[in-house]
């Protein structure tokens, strides 16, 4: 019976992949089949990420492939650092980031705690919620300079009914003061429906039974509110917060259609910025400094932030 | 048999002859902003299509995008274009990085005189390094900043004694900018046939360089020099100098008092609606939006005026140019196409026929016609204009210094920032670290 069995094993088993490509052994067909992913990885992320490191080393420029490139150590990179102008670009994309984070996940919340109450045309108003973010930013970007127009736009007209100011004494992306809240209101409306839907994925997951339980306990709705929902929905609130935070620290798109950067360079973000110094100005160099500056920030703050977010998911 | 032989050498002969043809024509392609002067060249050149057998076909980008999208094509080699269109500041780096084909030669094997053309287009479109006869471009769009009115609101008896009676003077075109600016604060605010009406567009545009070609325009009249006539890229004392100052407190004076509300993003095409639109009583624009005005339901038959940018307070006239010339891209493999359309455009009747059409003929045979200034109600200002332009810096790193006179400009100008002596000291900073980034300084 066992010789029976031991004879029949080998014959049911899948034969050794490597056996059947001749002088291969498994870990070499291992490294064949993720060759060309990890190639692709190389050519597409690695190589442009070394070449660009190497690029700010040097003052090259791409308008001016024929003139001789100069070795610069730190040069470009002091300079960012030590440039106001930068700095200021940096402090208007800080201002927008965290407006746009506060007003987005307070929103984005609420309209995903109302709308998973069970209520007559749920659906319907889930849909026209999320309409904005299925536009093109340049779309949203250019029917919302309209709305902002002084003299016919309709924002404007709102803002003068409900104040009684005239409408035309004041232009929400011409005003030095108010052009960094004109970016940061249409981001909001244009994204806060997508931190809604995450967050409703997430108040969806948390069990009825845990509700239940509570209601047996004699737990009030606000204690339940703080001590069930909130915890449970936290991670993907975390989650919302951490998508919206890396698209909008590159947001370019919509603020560029708004406008352009200005007054002066007060809505000038960094993806701005660096947009100008690479293809306006064609200091590539200084640029791709400015890029890896760039990514090391993101980067850093993005690895903070999961470490967090895992701590979060394993409570 | 022999019927067979003739029969073989028939097809052969046709064979041999539509191969002829198909080497002798050759599809061109011609880049250049999206906008109406690019409409009429498609019109015209059908008459070279018809003549050469080529075929022309045309890449249009628009004109926010165009230095973008045209530099990138160039920079990279690109094959796209045979013939370019190009700004005249690029002229420096397109001959200093071999994206142009240098047309010396050309001209001096086909008679091309650059003496028959405008001296300012030649050497705003064509020259480099400047004032030398090193030819890149042949001058195809002559274009200059000026201004245009509303010559039936200047026109109408109550608005002219209310203005003598503030001003002292009769409503006329204004010949200084201080006369201007009067004219802009008589109209701003004003109800004219039952709207509010304001009283200039000016440029204010942010991303590509709309600001200072309006700020520029007023510069140049007050004193402003990009650097010391006997000692190049000197720029201390004369891009910051006390004129120059006065002249961008002007102009933000000029925009704070008198614009429409909501004007601190406009360039050419928001000036066009805000003058056709009834919104304002002056506007600066450049030429070529002029025969457009003409042709409008709203401004033309006669409502508009067109006058040459006003005197500085020393009396200096200056006007900013626009303007480009035509040039064979290096990179194309059909230059010698590319070059005989440019031999075709040059004809004194082609030229003619261009200027009939909209497009602003350079050639002196057309401007010095005795007819031509009374072509169009525009014609005379428009020489008026050409005999006083300047331009921006059309060194190989035009677009940094362009980019950081954008921001200085805007910064003081819109958003209101420091002070003019402030902008312009920055800019002279600026400006010294790029030439000292190219070695020039």
């Amino acid at each position: 019976m066992t010789d029976e069995t031991t004879s029949r094993v080998p014959a049911s088993a899948p034969v050794r992949l490597g056996r059947k490509i001749k002088g291969l052994s498994d870990r070499s067909v291992a490294w064949l089949f993720i060759a060309p992913t990890i190639f692709l990885l190389l050519a597409i992320n690695i190589f442009p990420l070394i070449w660009t490191i190497r690029l700010s080393l040097t003052n090259f420029r791409a308008n001016r492939t024929s003139a001789d490139i100069e070795w610069v150590g730190l040069r470009n990179y002091r300079r960012i650092l030590t440039d106001p102008d930068i700095w200021n670009s940096m402090q208007a994309t800080a201002h927008f980031l965290i407006w746009t984070l506060v007003l987005q996940v307070l929103i984005g919340f609420t309209l995903a705690y109302l709308i998973n109450k069970k209520f007559r045309g749920n659906d319907m108003w889930t849909t026209i919620i999320v309409l904005p973010m299925m536009l093109s930013p340049a779309v949203v970007g250019n029917f919302w300079t309209f709305l902002y127009q002084p003299q016919i736009g309709l924002f404007n007209y709102v803002v003068g009914f409900l104040t009684g100011a005239d409408p035309s004494s004041f232009s929400m992306i011409g005003d030095v003061a108010l052009a960094p809240w004109a970016i940061v209101i249409v981001d909001t409306w244009m994204w806060t429906p997508f931190v809604m839907l995450i967050c409703l994925a997430g108040l969806r997951s948390i069990p009825e039974s845990i509700y239940e339980a509570a209601e047996c306990d004699r737990a009030s709705k606000w204690r339940q509110f703080w001590t069930i929902t909130i915890p449970m929905a936290l991670p993907f609130l975390m989650l919302a917060v951490l998508f919206r935070g890396i698209e909008n620290f590159k947001m370019f798109d919509l603020v560029v259609q708004l406008t352009g950067g200005g007054p002066g360079s007060i809505t000038e973000l960094t993806s701005i910025n660096l947009k100008r110094e690479a293809f306006e100005k064609w200091r590539t160099g200084y640029a791709s400094a400015y890029a890896v500056i760039l990514f090391v920030t993101v980067f850093g703050l993005a690895s903070i932030y999961v470490k967090a977010l895992n701590k979060v998911k394993e409570r | 048999m022999k019927t067979s032989h003739y029969l073989l050498a028939t097809a052969v002969t046709a064979l041999a002859g539509l191969g002829a043809t198909s080497a002798a024509a050759e599809d061109l392609t011609l880049c250049w902003a999206a906008w109406d002067p690019a409409n009429a060249l498609v019109q015209l050149s059908k008459d070279y299509e018809a003549q050469s057998g080529n075929t022309m076909n045309f890449e249009f980008v628009p004109w926010p995008n165009f230095a973008d999208r045209m530099l990138n094509e160039l920079n990279s080699g690109g094959q796209l274009c045979d013939l370019m269109i190009g700004d005249s500041q690029w002229i420096g780096g397109a001959a200093e990085n071999g994206h142009y084909l240098k047309m010396n030669d050309f001209f001096d094997a086909n008679g091309i005189k650059m003496s028959d053309f405008i001296d300012a287009t030649v050497t705003g479109y064509s020259e480099w390094p400047k004032n030398t006869p090193n030819y890149w471009a042949l001058p195809a769009f002559g274009d200059v900043v000026g201004w245009t009115y509303r010559k039936d609101w200047f026109e109408k008896p109550e608005i002219q004694a209310e203005f003598k009676e503030k001003y002292g003077r009769d409503l006329a075109v204004p010949e200084t900018f201080d006369a201007l600016k009067d004219i802009a604060e008589f109209f701003q605010g004003r109800e004219i046939d039952g709207n509010t009406v304001y009283g200039a567009s000016i440029y204010t545009e942010r991303g590509s360089e709309g600001i200072t070609m309006g700020a520029m325009d007023v510069l140049y009249s007050y004193g402003f020099l990009y650097e010391n006539p006997d000692q190049p890229y000197e720029m201390e004392g004369f891009v910051n100098s006390a004129g120059a100052v006065a002249g961008l407190e002007y102009y933000k004076a000029l925009y704070d008092c008198c614009t429409p509300p909501g004007s601190s993003n406009g360039y050419m095409s928001e000036g066009i609606d805000a003058f056709k639109s009834g919104q304002v009583a002056m506007q600066m624009n450049f030429a070529f939006t002029w025969p457009g005005f003409e042709s409008d339901a709203n401004v033309g038959g006669g409502k508009t005026g067109y006058f040459v940018n006003p005197k500085g307070p020393d009396g200096q006239q200056f006007a900013q140019l626009g303007g480009q010339g035509i040039s064979v891209v290096s990179y194309s493999s059909k230059q010698d196409a590319a070059l005989d359309y440019i031999k075709w455009f040059a004809q004194p009747e082609v030229q003619a026929k261009w200027w009939s059409m909209g497009g602003y003929s350079c050639l002196k045979a057309v401007t010095l016609d005795p007819n031509f200034p009374e072509s169009q109600p525009y014609a005379q200002t428009f020489l008026d204009s050409m005999a006083v332009v300047k331009d921006f810096w059309a060194e190989p790193s035009y677009a940094t210094l362009l980019q950081d006179t954008q921001r200085r400009f805007h910064d003081y100008v819109v958003a209101g920032n420091g002070t003019a002596q402030d902008a312009l000291d920055g800019l002279v900073r600026d400006w010294t670290e790029t030439f000292e980034d190219d070695g020039k300084l």
